[in-house]
């Protein structure tokens, strides 16, 4: 232990914390609270997540990521307002990662993904809020020698009700920061909530108007130089040899460097010399046993998925084969969903610098990192040192979606830069590189089969589900008896809201292939939803229900569900007449502990091409923090879930992605995403939900379930193309 | 050497005329918030004017811009005042940020040749990629300053 975390482990951590489930029930010696994170001057930390200034501005320490899903502003409006903070003086600072780490995770998980970057840090950085104020509010009371309870707080001020004396925080913060922590705080009501709930402005606007924030690719230090890196495009395969001769003496080119077994990078004064020198590098790759595989022959695999006999069983009830051989009519169809690259806007990149001392070697990173616990670890291993001899410099992400949380970006700046003692460097995937190397989202198969009656009544849903593990890739020791809880995203008992059905079973083929996957915004509940809201269109069709109506006799026990149906189905006026030429498709679907549900409304050309006009989406995420934030997360979802039903696929040829920019990996742009996105926010309490992917598992399916209703042409294999292409 | 002349100064570049202005201005001006997206023309992360009209900055050789004059989001005013940032900022357009340089490079271009744009133009002339979605409030903060102006 060192000095920080020994002080810690005697001052602060006198109750036991468990990684992730931060309790506050902290008792501190009446000293000064020393948390170990950094303090400016003149300024008084007031427990873990405040510090105020004696100019009253409040300084709210930030732990998770932003990536532009706006939870900086979020975790700052809840530290805010149970501090009854004003918040025009509110800032932000994002936690050193190995503060974090040195103090035993005190400020809890600092990994961004799953949603995951409120609704389960809410309830202790309230925490931290409240117990900022009680601190205030008791230096107040002594200092007028009356009792806390007569004294309230707002906008920054302590006032004492019978005198009417006031106080700023910024008075008071040095004379709190003297005393002790309290060990109990009461959180706000919701009915007290002021700034919760409130579509208040986000903090981070300004400096992305002007070019001035910074992103991990425009960190700029004394001595920098660049690397362009290339893996072996055949995932497992490795690097065989390179000839630095015909580059080296290329304009900038410093060095050339194996970085791996799979991987050479250039280092050069510039990117541009380096990926210029990259490009007109020699390699000869080792491309190993995988060279051969296709996306047709893994379609095959998946296929043979669909019916194996071996399938591990997610979400089961009744006597499913029993309700099948009794059905009047059996229903099925096959689905079937590509790899999906995120394609951040930025590359991936990462700055590292190895310095080596008397003291031991140390490792900086700059880096824009969903998960900054997990880059701070992985810098370690690679450069050989402890963690706390890493420092992680937290700067602006060109967007996450899950992409990066992985640990490949980090792991090969820091090796890169350990060969290169003392120089910071810059190490940049070019688009290319980023396009081929990813963990992307997982191919996946799934074959829906339902049991009706003779009066047409689903008795049984089987849905089988044959793909590629994220666990299996990202974190294989999380398997459970070799195989992926995770695939079963939204289908298992609890969000699965189809309770009406008599008997169930879901049940997963895990068929990894060699390709790397990970988490994609949604992760498989993107898959899941596809499967699921289409196979119960194809379902109504084919036993002539409307598919709205189908879908409210089947949510009936799931209120929830039903809720966030009707209100998106009410609001875009479904059944109703539309325009000529327009037609309505309806989803829902529930993870991430929120409910959702769609209403697209969507006219297709003559030639096939598609207008989605309108798109009604209804969120149940429990309490919504700040409903401007949630809007722009369901605005978003729906731009990034269409462009990947509707354009993006990721195949392999030769073992390798085939795709390498924007031009064969199209995206939705402005011209093709939904003219309206009309969202009802409709938070009904008693559980946080998530916000940034919840609505993409329905975007999919509500826009196909609509194209079948203009087309009659029902859409099984993704992404849609040119499938309705010969409509004219 | 090769002189560029950026946001009202000149430059002089040591770099090879076929170096991209995208990384000219990004390694060798220091100007950071013209950014690369894709390097091909697709995206449109490294819009800037050229005398005045958007163009994709990572398909501009330098060697071949002559007496130009560049502008790049750092040049669009001095505090981020010019309308369309103002109409940005109002609309909370941003999520990332990282399109916002080149999204906003490009609303300029269109409101200086179309003041008031409908959809269907809008549609035509932002074709820049915007990963986080922001879509929607692009369209709606391009009408909101067209009709400032
Ligand atoms: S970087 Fe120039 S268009 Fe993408
Ligand atoms: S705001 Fe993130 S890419 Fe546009």
């Amino acid at each position: 232990m060192n000095q920080i975390s020994a002080r810690l482990g005697r001052r602060l951590f006198t109750t036991s914390l468990v990684a992730g489930a931060l309790t506050l029930g902290l008792r501190l010696p009446p000293a000064r609270a020393a948390s170990g994170a950094p303090v400016p001057a003149g300024a008084s930390e007031l427990g873990l997540w405040v510090i105020v200034q004696q100019d009253d501005t409040v300084i709210v320490r930030i732990a998770r990521s932003e990536m532009g899903q706006g939870t900086l502003t979020g975790l700052a409006q809840l530290v805010a307002d149970e501090m009854d903070a004003d918040w025009a003086h509110i800032r932000t600072e994002l936690l050193d990662t190995t503060d974090n780490y040195n103090a035993r995770h005190a400020w809890g998980d600092m990994a961004t993904n799953g949603s995951r970057g409120i609704r389960t840090s809410q309830d202790y950085v309230r925490r931290g809020g409240a117990t900022a104020r009680a601190m205030l509010i008791q230096a107040a009371a002594q200092s007028w020698g009356v009792p806390s309870e007569e004294c309230s707080a707002a906008n920054s001020v302590v006032t004492h009700g019978k005198t009417g004396r006031t106080s700023r925080y910024g008075e008071l913060a040095a004379e709190a920061a003297q005393l002790a922590v309290p060990t109990t705080v009461a959180l706000k009501t919701q009915a007290q909530w002021t700034l919760i709930g409130k579509p208040v402005k986000r903090l981070d606007t300004r400096p992305k108007l002007d070019g001035s924030h910074v992103f991990g690719l425009d960190v700029q230090l004394p001595g920098l130089l660049c690397a362009a890196i290339a893996q072996c495009p055949v995932f497992g395969g490795k690097l065989k040899s390179f000839d630095a001769t015909a580059v080296r003496a290329m304009p900038g080119v410093r060095h050339v460097l194996q970085v791996d077994e799979q991987s050479v990078a250039v280092v050069a004064d510039k990117f541009y010399f380096a990926k210029t020198a990259l490009a007109a590098l020699p390699i000869v790759w080792e491309e190993g046993e995988h060279a051969q595989v296709s996306s047709a022959t893994i379609a095959a695999e998946l296929a043979q998925g669909l019916s194996a006999k071996d399938a591990a069983i997610g979400n089961q009830k009744g006597d499913v084969d029993a309700a099948f051989a009794a059905a009047a009519r059996v229903i099925e169809a096959d689905y079937a969903t590509p790899f999906l690259n995120h394609a951040t806007l930025e590359p991936m990149n990462a700055t590292a610098l190895y310095t080596e001392a008397a003291a031991g070697a140390r490792v900086e990173l700059w880096i824009g990192t969903q998960n900054s616990d997990d880059a701070l670890l992985t810098a370690a291993t690679a450069a050989g040192i402890k963690p706390d001899a890493v420092k992680i410099n937290r700067v602006n992400l060109g967007g996450g979606f899950g992409r990066r949380n992985r640990i490949d970006v980090p792991r090969l700046a820091t090796l890169i830069a350990r060969q290169l003692p003392g120089i910071p460097v810059k190490m940049i995937f070019t688009r290319e590189e980023d396009m081929q190397h990813c963990y992307f989202r997982p191919v996946t198969q799934g074959r829906m089969r339902a049991a009706l009656d003779a009066d047409g009544r689903v008795t049984a849903l089987a849905a089988r589900i044959s793909g590629q593990s994220v666990l299996a890739t990202t974190r294989p020791q999380a398997l459970k008896n070799g195989t992926d809880p995770t695939a079963f995203e939204g289908l298992e008992a609890a969000p699965f809201g189809y309770k009406s059905i008599p008997s169930l079973r879901i049940d997963y083929a895990m068929r990894n292939t060699h390709v790397p996957v990970g988490t994609w915004r949604g992760v498989n509940a993107n898959q899941n939803a596809f499967f699921t809201e289409s196979f119960i269109d194809e379902i109504a069709h084919a036993t002539g229900r409307d598919p709205l109506a189908l879908r409210r006799d089947l949510l009936a026990d799931s209120p929830k569900h039903l809720a966030v149906l009707n209100a998106a189905a009410e609001r875009a006026g479904y059944g109703r007449p539309l325009p000529q030429g327009r037609f309505h498709g309806v989803a829902q679907f529930s993870s991430y502990d929120s409910f959702t549900a769609a209403v697209a409304e969507i006219e297709l050309s003559a030639t096939g091409e598609i207008t989605i006009h309108r798109i009604t989406a209804a969120i149940d995420c429990g309490y919504a923090v700040n409903p401007d934030q949630i809007n722009a997360q369901i605005e978003g979802s729906f731009v990034y879930g269409l462009g990947a039903a509707l354009f993006s696929e990721n195949t392999i040829e030769n073992g390798r992605i085939a795709q390498s920019n924007f031009h064969d990996y199209p995206v939705m742009r402005l011209a093709s995403a939904p003219k309206k996105v009309d969202s009802i926010i409709m938070p009904s309490g008693g559980f946080w939900g998530g916000v940034g992917e919840p609505t993409i598992a329905v975007a999919a399916p509500a826009v196909l379930n609509a194209i079948h209703a203009a087309s009659g042409k029902r859409i099984r294999s993704l992404p849609v193309k040119d499938q309705l292409s010969h409509q004219a | 050497m090769i002189t560029l002349h950026v946001n009202g100064t000149a430059h002089q570049i040591d770099a090879p005329p076929e170096t991209p202005l995208l990384w000219a201005l990004r390694e060798w001006v220091g100007l950071t918030g013209t950014k690369y997206g894709c390097g091909i023309a697709q995206c449109g992360a490294c819009s800037v004017h050229i005398d005045g009209q958007v163009m994709r900055s990572c398909q501009l050789p330098i060697g071949d811009l002559g007496q130009v004059k560049i502008t790049t989001i750092e040049g669009l005013s001095p505090d981020a005042s010019h309308p369309v940032q103002r109409a940005w900022l109002a609309h909370e357009v941003p999520q990332c940020g990282y399109c916002q340089s080149g999204q906003i490079m490009a609303a300029v271009s269109l409101l200086a040749s179309t003041p008031k744009p409908t959809d269907a133009q809008i549609d035509e002339a932002m074709t820049n990629i915007c990963r986080c979605g922001t879509y929607g409030r692009i369209r709606a903060a391009i009408h909101a300053a067209a009709g400032e102006g």
